[in-house]
């Protein structure tokens, strides 16, 4: 019984560890450029959920003021990832082109690639 | 390519409702969930889907390359510029209780101005960056 | 928590697919799935967010670049072994972390006492909107959202810098020999 407690208390915080490690794996492991920006993209939503899921409070509904409740999530974590989520968005872009050039300059998107296509000089 | 005529007539359909309901989140969003920055993303998602099924040169007749990349220092110059006038009407950078006589109802006008800015900001940013993806394949 | 585990699963087919448009779609799936983990979390603006952003313009981008570039990834030349162990050793310390935090769904919590409740209280108040996520995003905190504009637009203009010149046909000797 307690042990299940500890697993529903905790559960969320788990899975959140567990996207983010697997975010930074595709990003350490893997050479692909694109496939590098789609595990950034696993890292910052694993954040996006870490700073979501405090705020959530049980019982509670989405912080829009009205006169029929009166228990409310925390609204600030919403602000703060709403603005992330545009942001990262942008950035990704900025990543995708800066891909996109690389790909023009050296003909490949592979880490390996480029390297062993520098060190031939 | 004229035998896409299912997507054709569905984005017809889709698309001016989408606007507007980009429209209603912007406007709506004092009330209900929605903002600048859902908005911003909704319509410049329409553009994009009318650019995907139309061709890149029928989205830039109606939403000109020139105009999309005008929006993008021009919401950051509405949401600065709200900032600068609530200075000049005495108050601190970006209060904007001086708006209306109500204080609370000039932070609610301000609100509105800002996300127009955010709103211009952001779509036209994704736009251009659709564009200057996709025109770099051809 | 079916959503959450069901989160988990799509991300071992990202990390396990070498196909990278796969991968793009599933990313797509990702999001959506975040975006339903994000309405349970009670955070309705934000799920509205990333069911656009995430699943949308960030997709079509993927999609942009994969046409721009190749959509099969190579099998690394090196043993993913160092990386996986470092990312495990990770995973166990932050695992160890989480027994000090408080529970899921706490109302106690640090987080949600100090200033949450003033807006809370205040927001019909000061600016007559019920919608706290848009008073505390435009009014209360109007300057940090500037700033996330302003980020927004410096992303755009690199963007607009990095892909709208004339592209630079002269093939450059690196360019020919990797071919």
């Amino acid at each position: 019984m307690d042990l299940l407690q500890t697993i529903v208390a905790h559960y969320n915080h788990w899975i959140i560890i567990f996207l983010m490690v697997s975010g930074l794996y595709i990003v350490v492991a893997r050479g692909n450029m694109i496939k590098k920006l789609v595990g950034l993209g696993l890292f910052q939503t694993s954040v996006y959920l870490l700073y979501l899921s405090p705020g959530k409070i049980l019982g509670g509904t989405p912080p829009i003021l009205s006169p029929q409740f009166s228990v409310y999530s925390n609204p600030l974590p919403h602000v703060l990832i709403l603005t992330a989520i545009v942001v990262g968005v942008a950035t990704l872009a900025l990543g995708l082109a800066l891909v996109v050039r690389i790909n023009e300059a050296f003909g490949t998107i592979e880490e390996d690639e480029i390297f062993a296509g520098e060190e031939d000089e | 390519m004229r035998l896409d005529v299912i997507f054709r007539v569905t984005a017809k359909i889709i698309i001016p409702f989408a606007l507007v309901f980009a429209l209603y989140v912007q406007f709506h969003g004092d009330f209900g969930p929605g903002g600048g920055f859902q908005a911003g993303v909704v319509a410049a998602a329409m553009v994009i889907f009318y650019a995907i099924i139309f061709g890149l040169e029928a989205a830039q007749k109606v939403f000109p390359p020139r105009l999309v990349e005008l929006m993008v220092p021009a919401g950051i110059a509405i949401f600065a510029g709200v900032g600068v006038i609530s200075m000049l009407l005495g108050e601190n950078y970006l209060n904007y209780s001086p708006f209306a006589a109500n204080p609370a109802l000039g932070q609610e006008y301000g609100i509105i101005l800002v996300e127009i800015g955010v709103l211009v900001t952001v779509s036209g940013t994704m736009v251009a960056i659709f564009y200057s993806f996709v025109g770099r394949g051809r | 928590m079916a959503l959450l585990t069901l989160l988990a699963t799509i991300t071992i087919g990202i990390i396990r697919l070498r196909n990278l448009f796969a991968v793009v779609v599933l990313g797509g799936i990702y999001s959506f799935l975040m975006a339903s983990v994000m309405i349970v979390l009670d955070a309705v603006d934000v799920a509205m967010t990333e069911a656009s952003v995430g699943a949308g313009i960030s997709t079509v981008l993927m999609l942009a670049t994969l046409y721009l570039t190749k959509t099969q990834e190579t099998v690394p030349a090196h043993t993913p072994l160092l990386p996986l162990f470092v990312a495990v050793a990770t995973g166990l310390v932050l695992v160890f972390g989480t027994f000090a935090l408080p529970p899921f769904g706490a109302a106690d919590t640090p987080v949600n006492l100090n200033v949450a409740p003033y807006y809370l209280e205040n927001s019909i108040r000061d600016t007559l909107v019920p919608n706290v996520v848009t008073s505390v995003l435009a009014s209360y905190r109007g300057f940090d959202t500037l700033g996330e504009v302003a980020v927004v637009f410096t992303a755009g203009i690199a963007v607009l810098m990095l892909l709208k010149g004339k592209r630079n046909m002269k093939p450059g000797p690196k360019r020919r020999r990797v071919r």
